[in-house]
C-alpha cells in the first residue's frame, strides 16, 4: 500500500508538449480516475508512472520513495493494459505466474530443465502455482488455467490480464483504459468487478479512461485532463455540479452541458435571449459571460416571463422516464436540450413553443477565459467554495 | 448457396485458365528434378538415349546409388552440410534477434542510421564481399575449416530485417507488461519475442538452411580440405575425380543431397501452418 505523489510533470515529443506540468497527490487505498479525450495526456502520465517512459522533467515518488531512477519491476506497480497485453504463447498459468517467477527465482533456477534441478525450485514453483491458482479461482477463471489466450472471450482474457497485475500484491495498480475493448453489457459488469475488487484489496488505484460513466462510478476522486493539463480534481459529483472550468463542465454530463452567451444588465440580473435571469455574478454591469446550464436545470414553464426561456421545440427523444427536448431559441444559434420528466411534459411535439424555467442555484457562469464565476453570496443559493486541489 | 460452392466451379473458363498456368509452372519447376531422379535409377547407356522416358529399361538404381555412397564421402559431405547449416542458423539467431528488438522496440539516437545500414547489407550480394573476407579469413588463420565456412554468415541483414519487421507488429503494451513482469531487455527477446515472432522464426530457418545446404559458392574459395566439404562442393569434387561422365552416380548423389530439404520440409508444413495462425493476442 502506498500514497502516490506526482510533482510537476513536464514530457514532450519532439515539438508537442503532452505533459505540461502535471501534480497531483494520490491517497494511499484512493481510486483516483484520469479522465480526458484521447490525446490528452492521460496514458502517457500513466506510463511514465509506470517507469515506462522517462518524464522530461519533475519528480515522483511511491510510498514515500522517490522512483524517478528506478527501473519499472522495482516501482512495485502492476498495471493492466487496454490490450490486455497477454502473452499469446504462455497458457494463463505461466501469464500470471510470470511475474512471480521473475522475482522469486534465482537466474539459474529459471533456467528449463537445468533450473528443476537446484534446491529450492520445486518448493517455490508450487508455492507460485498454489498462489496463481487461489487469485485465478478468486477471478473465476480458475477452470482456464490450461488455455492460452487465444481461445479464451474478451472477457477471459480481461481477468487473465487483471490477475496477472494481482498475484505480485502490488503497492499500486495502474489501468490503461481496461474496459474499452469490452462490449456495452460486459463493460458494466466488469465495471462493478473492479469496483468490488478495489474494495477487496484496499490499495491505491490509478485508473485511465475517456468514459465518463466509468470516472463517475467508480472513482473516488476524477481528476480532468485536458491537452496535458489537470484542470480539475475533485470527487465525482464535485466535478459534475461545480465544475472550475468551461472545458471540465463541458466534457462531463450526457446530454451535453448548455452554454449560451449572457451580459450583465446590473448585479443578481443577467441577460440571456431574450430573457432575463436573477443570477448574482461577480462580474460588472456590460461584462459578457458564459452560462453553462446543465439539460436537468431546466423545468417547465406556464408562460414566459423573468427566470423564463422560451423557444420551439425541434425534436424529442424518448428515454422511459425522462424526454431529452431539444429546442431553438428565439434568436439562438444553436439548439439546448432539456431533460424533463415524462409525466410533468406529457404533450410535447415538435414545432411547438416551449417555456423552460431555470433554477438559478442550478446555472453555472463563467468567463471569457472558460474559468468558473462563483455566484455571489447575496444571491442567497451560491455554492459553497470547497478546498480542492487543482494543479495548473 | 454461395457462389464458392457451386458444385461446377472448377469448370469455369477463369478456373480452367488458373489451374492450367499453375499446374505449367509447376511442371517447368519439377521437370529438372524428375529428370534428376529419372537419371539416378539408369544405366550409363540408357542416359543419353534420344527417346525419354522415366522409367529406365534396365533398373540400375542400385548400382548407382551403392556407388554414389561408397566412392565418394557422401556422408561426410552432408555430416559436414548439418554441421555448418546448424551452427549458422544457431548462431544467426543469436545474433539478429536481440539485434532486430533493438531496432524495432528500444528508442535510443542512430537507429535509423543503423536500420539503413541493415537495408545496404541486404541489398549487396554476398560475391561482392567474398574477397574481403576471404583476406580477413587469412589473417584470423581459419580459412580451411569449419569456421570459415559459417562465420561470414553468423550476422544475417536479411534474418535483422525479417524479425525487425516482425518484433514491430508486437504490441508495445506486451513489451511494457514483460518489463513491469520483471523481464530484463534480453529475457524479453528470448521469452516474449522469439516466441511469439515463431512464423518469422520458422520462415528464416527455411530460407537460411536451404541457403547454406545448397551454397557453392563460399566453400569453393575458402575449403580445399575434402574432408570439411558441403555436400554440393563434394558433388563437384565427385564429379571431376571419380566419376568422370558417369552421371548415374553423379545424379544419384544429388538425389541425396537433395533428399533431406525435401523430407525437412513436409515433416515442417504442418508445423509451419500451425505456427503461422495459433496464438493471436486478440
Amino acid at each position: 500500500m502506498a500514497s502516490v505523489s506526482i510533482d510537476s510533470i513536464h514530457k514532450n515529443y519532439g515539438a508537442t508538449s503532452v505533459l505540461r506540468g502535471v501534480s497531483l497527490s494520490i491517497a494511499d487505498g484512493e481510486f483516483l480516475t484520469l479522465l480526458g479525450p484521447s490525446g490528452c495526456g492521460k496514458s502517457t502520465l500513466l506510463r511514465i508512472l509506470a517507469g515506462l517512459e522517462m518524464q522530461d522533467a519533475g519528480s515522483l515518488s511511491i510510498g514515500e520513495r522517490a522512483v524517478d531512477n528506478l527501473r519499472p519491476k522495482c516501482r512495485d506497480v502492476a498495471m493492466v493494459f487496454q490490450s490486455y497485453a497477454l502473452y499469446p504463447h504462455m497458457t494463463v498459468a505461466s501469464n500470471m505466474g510470470l511475474p512471480l517467477r521473475m522475482r522469486r527465482l534465482s537466474t539459474f533456477q529459471r533456467l528449463p530443465l537445468l533450473g528443476r534441478l537446484l534446491p529450492g525450485t520445486a518448493r517455490i514453483a508450487a508455492e507460485i502455482d498454489a498462489e496463481v491458482t487461489r487469485t485465478a479461482k478468486s477471478l473465476g477463471i480458475g477452470h482456464l488455467l490450461a488455455r492460452k489466450p487465444g481461445q479464451l472471450s474478451g472477457g477471459q482474457r480481461q481477468r487473465v490480464a487483471v490477475g496477472r497485475a494481482m498475484v505480485r500484491h502490488p503497492a499500486v495498480f495502474l489501468m490503461d483504459e481496461p474496459l474499452s475493448n469490452l462490449d456495452a453489457k460486459l463493460r458494466v459488469q466488469m465495471r462493478a468487478e473492479i469496483k468490488e475488487l478495489h474494495q477487496r484489496l484496499g490499495v491505491t488505484f490509478v485508473y485511465v479512461t475517456h468514459d465518463q460513466a466509468e470516472a463517475m462510478t467508480l472513482s473516488d476522486r476524477v481528476a480532468v485532463m485536458l491537452d496535458g493539463e489537470l484542470l480539475q480534481v475533485a470527487p465525482p459529483q464535485e466535478i459534475y455540479a461545480d465544475p472550475d472550468d468551461r472545458r471540465v463542465a463541458e466534457f462531463i454530463g450526457s446530454p451535453k452541458i448548455n452554454m449560451l452567451d449572457g451580459v450583465v444588465r446590473e448585479r443578481g440580473l443577467i441577460d440571456v435571449a431574450g430573457s432575463t435571469l436573477a443570477i448574482g455574478a461577480d462580474a460588472l454591469a456590460g461584462a459578457h459571460l458564459t452560462l453553462g446550464i446543465r439539460p436537468e436545470a431546466f423545468h417547465l414553464a406556464e408562460r414566459g416571463g423573468q427566470g423564463v426561456l422560451t423557444g420551439s421545440v425541434r425534436m424529442i427523444e424518448h428515454m422511459g422516464s425522462d424526454l431529452f427536448v431539444h429546442f431553438d431559441l428565439a434568436g439562438g444559434d444553436h439548439p439546448l436540450i432539456a431533460r424533463l420528466l415524462a409525466e410533468r411534459a406529457p404533450d410535447i411535439a415538435p414545432g411547438q413553443t416551449l417555456h423552460v424555467g431555470v433554477r438559478p442555484d442550478r446555472v453555472l457562469l463563467f468567463d471569457r477565459n472558460g474559468r468558473r464565476l462563483r455566484q455571489e453570496v447575496e444571491s442567497g443559493r451560491a455554492s459553497v467554495t470547497p478546498i480542492r486541489e487543482v494543479a495548473r | 448457396m454461395s457462389i464458392n460452392m457451386h458444385p461446377n466451379r472448377l469448370l469455369q473458363p477463369s478456373a480452367i485458365v488458373r489451374h492450367a498456368v499453375l499446374l505449367t509452372t509447376g511442371a517447368l519447376i519439377l521437370v529438372p528434378v524428375v529428370w534428376m531422379v529419372s537419371l539416378s535409377i539408369k544405366p550409363p547407356g540408357e542416359i543419353f538415349r534420344a527417346s525419354f522416358s522415366f522409367w529406365p529399361a534396365q533398373f540400375y538404381g542400385v548400382e548407382n546409388y551403392t556407388k554414389a555412397l561408397t566412392e565418394a564421402p557422401l556422408p561426410r559431405y552432408m555430416g559436414n552440410g548439418l554441421i555448418v547449416c546448424a551452427l549458422i542458423l544457431g548462431l544467426q539467431i543469436l545474433v539478429c534477434a536481440p539485434c532486430a528488438y533493438a531496432l524495432a522496440k528500444i528508442r535510443f539516437p542512430g537507429r535509423d542510421l543503423l536500420f539503413a545500414m541493415v537495408l545496404i547489407g541486404l541489398l549487396l550480394p554476398h560475391q561482392v564481399l567474398s574477397l574481403p573476407l576471404f583476406v580477413l579469413g587469412y589473417q584470423l588463420g581459419i580459412l580451411n575449416g569449419y569456421a570459415a565456412l559459417i562465420f561470414p554468415y553468423v550476422v544475417s541483414p536479411f534474418g535483422i530485417f525479417l524479425f525487425r519487421q516482425f518484433f514491430k507488429t508486437i504490441p508495445d503494451d506486451v513489451v511494457h507488461a514483460a518489463r513491469l513482469d520483471g523481464l530484463s531487455e534480453i529475457a524479453i527477446v528470448w521469452k516474449i519475442m522469439v516466441p511469439m515472432a515463431l512464423p518469422a522464426v520458422i520462415a528464416f530457418s527455411i530460407f537460411s538452411v536451404v541457403g547454406h545446404w545448397n551454397d557453392l559458392f563460399w566453400p569453393l574459395i575458402v575449403v580445399r580440405d575434402q574432408s570439411l566439404m558441403p555436400p554440393p562442393l563434394g558433388i563437384i569434387a565427385f564429379k571431376t575425380e571419380e566419376a568422370g561422365n558417369d552421371y548415374g552416380p553423379l545424379m544419384a548423389a544429388s538425389t541425396l543431397v537433395v533428399l533431406p530439404l525435401v523430407i525437412a520440409f513436409l515433416a515442417a508444413q504442418k508445423w509451419f501452418i500451425q505456427g503461422m495462425t495459433g496464438g493471436a493476442v486478440k
